[in-house]
């Protein structure tokens, strides 16, 4: 069981309210990712859930009871950190085993447990190895080794794949999604990366500066963001923005188009540009398309054979069904 | 990088430091092994002559070499322990953010500034005086008798001057190693479920390893060779004769240039298996 409440909670450094109050319930089972630019209380919202910091007002409850005041241990989280915080004069196998030796667990137990962590994440060839003698990679499984032996109510993770190359990274998300199949404990997961969040989440809580601005599902958030912000924020490339008057063709103060949402054309079309960039990805181009006179540049994402070139000017034409409309609080409108 | 040419200018360049470096060292060595065999009595007769190993064996059987070689362990293990333990908590203690925090690791460095010599009849003369030292009036009142610290508890407080003195540096050294724990780490064991105490025995103190190892080294060295407070505070009187202290008496107060130079080659003999058992137990903290 893994439910947890948080309840008008906040949080204030000295005068600085980081987290204004915030309701939020994650259900038990549930892969949840915490996503946000930088600064935007995304961590501080999962070290508040975790214990490691004291919440300033408000409830926190795991399982229906209140874990407000509960030590960060007694809470039955496991977290996995963003430098992984391997301790470094232990053996891998003394790291993973540390939660369960602070237990009090018996030996036997406590090597079944570290054993049966080891081979489900491959790592029962490294065992009697120091950290420091460990990849980036392999670091990491430790660090969600060392929290899966606990058997925890919930893993929270902090920005586990930062650290990691960009080849990795796509590896140890399908693994970290692998484990959440095959655990089906809760798991929240805090990323400033969108896209590990589309990926890897049942239910994305997008956050800036302290503040909810959108929780749902990712197909949710990418088919009806509910404002400007998680419009931005949500997809890559980015979203193109377009104020003006063609936004009051539509009836809006600004309208939203995606990327893929704009067919391209040499010929005709409702816009017209001149491509400044193309990126090549091989399935993919990106056009960067400047001159429309309707915003400083339009991403294009269009068929990887398609080969304009820096210069050539091209005809957008958005799908309508697909228009996001917004209105002067950058609110959407339906 | 490295051509022949610039490896000899190199080596021409250095040769002056290594030249002043080597004579240095081995000049007085040289000396005090030639007089460790002559029979050298500055005051009566001068140069008398080789004698063979006649001073060695003179300063061992001398009732007073195992009391002194006994004194200086005493002292060195006594200032060890005390620093390096108050030395973690003092640490761990300037570690935690507070107000003042500059101000106050500058006063705690402070004693290290002092030399010997004042820091030893500061102690003497305002502490420990047992009429009108601060602690015997402190003694006085909690209604008990003032001790006459440095003639009945001589080795007491000697070890404790000279662990004043030392716990700056240790404090130092540990507190930047402190400083350079990951916070990350403390907060993952304090989520694995260890309680302070197993924190800090399982994380902090393993962490320490490498500066503690560093703190016993070169205080060690130091210590092996304390000279100064013994000398202006017990005179090396009630036990507190030192090697260092019996070499000094033998050379100065007996006149013996000879003896007190076997002694001191005994001092370097002692210095090195001190070294060598040091460096066995802690050692190998520096590897890795």
């Amino acid at each position: 069981m893994g439910r947890i409440q948080l309840k008008s909670v906040t949080k204030s450094f000295g005068d600085v309210q980081v987290i204004p109050p915030l309701d939020l319930t994650i259900e038990d089972g549930e892969f949840t990712v915490f996503v946000g630019p930088s600064g935007c209380g995304k961590s501080t919202l999962l070290r508040l859930i975790a214990g490691l910091e004291d919440i300033t007002s408000g409830h926190i409850e795991i399982d229906g009871t209140d874990a407000t005041d509960v030590p960060p241990a007694k809470r039955g989280l496991a977290m996995v950190f963003q430098s992984y915080a391997l301790y470094p004069h232990m053996s891998v196998r003394k790291n993973i085993a540390f939660p369960l030796r602070m237990a009090k667990l018996e030996q036997a137990e406590i090597d079944k447990r570290v054993e049966g962590a080891a081979s489900v994440l491959n790592l029962a060839d490294y065992l009697d190895r120091r950290p420091g003698q460990l990849s980036g990679g392999q670091r990491q499984r430790v660090a969600i080794g060392r929290a899966i032996v606990r058997e925890p109510a919930a893993f929270l993770f902090d920005e586990p794949l930062s650290n990691l190359d960009a080849a990795l990274r796509v590896g140890m998300r399908l693994e970290i999604s692998e484990l959440h199949e095959r655990l089906a404990t809760t798991m929240i997961y805090v990323t400033h990366d969108q896209v590990e969040a589309m990926t890897m989440a049942d239910k994305i809580v997008v956050l800036q500066a302290g503040v909810i601005e959108q929780v749902g599902s990712p197909l949710e958030l990418y088919r009806t963001p509910r404002n400007l912000f998680v419009a931005g924020f949500i997809g890559s490339p980015k979203m193109n923005f377009i104020e003006g008057a063609e936004a009051k063709k539509y009836d809006a103060h600004t309208i939203g188009i995606r990327p893929e949402h704009l067919a391209v054309s040499e010929t005709e079309g409702e816009w017209s540009g001149v491509v400044s960039v193309s990126e090549h990805l091989g399935s993919d181009t990106f056009f960067h398309v400047q001159e429309t006179g309707l915003a400083e540049t339009i991403t294009v994402r269009a068929d990887g054979e398609v080969g304009f070139r820096h210069g050539d000017r091209i005809h957008l034409t958005p799908r309508a069904d697909v228009i996001h409309r917004f209105d002067a609080k950058g609110l959407r409108i339906e | 990088m490295a051509t022949q040419h610039s490896r000899s200018v190199a080596r021409l360049m250095m040769a002056p430091a290594v030249v002043l470096l080597l004579g240095w060292m081995l000049v007085p060595l040289t000396m005090t092994l030639y007089f460790s065999f002559k029979k050298y009595l500055p005051l009566r007769g001068g140069d008398l002559g080789w004698v063979g190993f006649d001073n060695y064996v003179r300063f061992v059987s001398s009732s007073s070499f195992w009391p002194a070689v006994q004194a200086t362990l005493v002292i060195v293990g006594g200032v060890l322990a005390i620093t390096v333990v108050l030395g973690i908590l003092l640490a761990m203690l300037l570690d935690q953010p507070m107000w003042g925090q500059g101000v106050v690791r500058i006063l705690v460095i402070a004693p290290f500034f002092v030399m010997p010599t004042v820091s030893a009849l500061v102690w003497k003369n305002m502490f420990m005086d047992p009429i009108n030292g601060l602690l015997a009036h402190l003694w006085r009142f909690f209604g008990a008798e003032p001790v006459s610290w440095l003639s009945e508890a001589s080795m007491t407080s000697i070890v404790m001057i000279v662990s004043w003195q030392w716990l700056p540096f240790a404090t130092l050294i540990l507190l930047t190693a402190i400083q350079s724990l990951d916070s990350e780490q403390l907060e993952a064991a304090e989520m694995d479920g260890a309680p302070p105490l197993k924190r800090f025995y399982h994380i902090i103190l393993p962490h320490l390893g490498r500066a503690i190892t560093i703190v016993i080294l070169i205080q060690t060295i130091f210590l092996l060779s304390i000279f100064a407070e013994i000398f202006v505070t017990t005179g090396g009187a009630f036990g507190t004769r030192t090697l260092t202290y019996l070499i000094f008496q033998r050379v100065l107060e007996g006149q013996n240039v000879g003896l007190g130079s076997a002694g001191g080659v005994y001092a370097i003999i002692l210095a090195n298996i001190v070294a060598i058992f040091l460096m066995r137990i802690v050692g190998k903290n520096l590897d890795a």
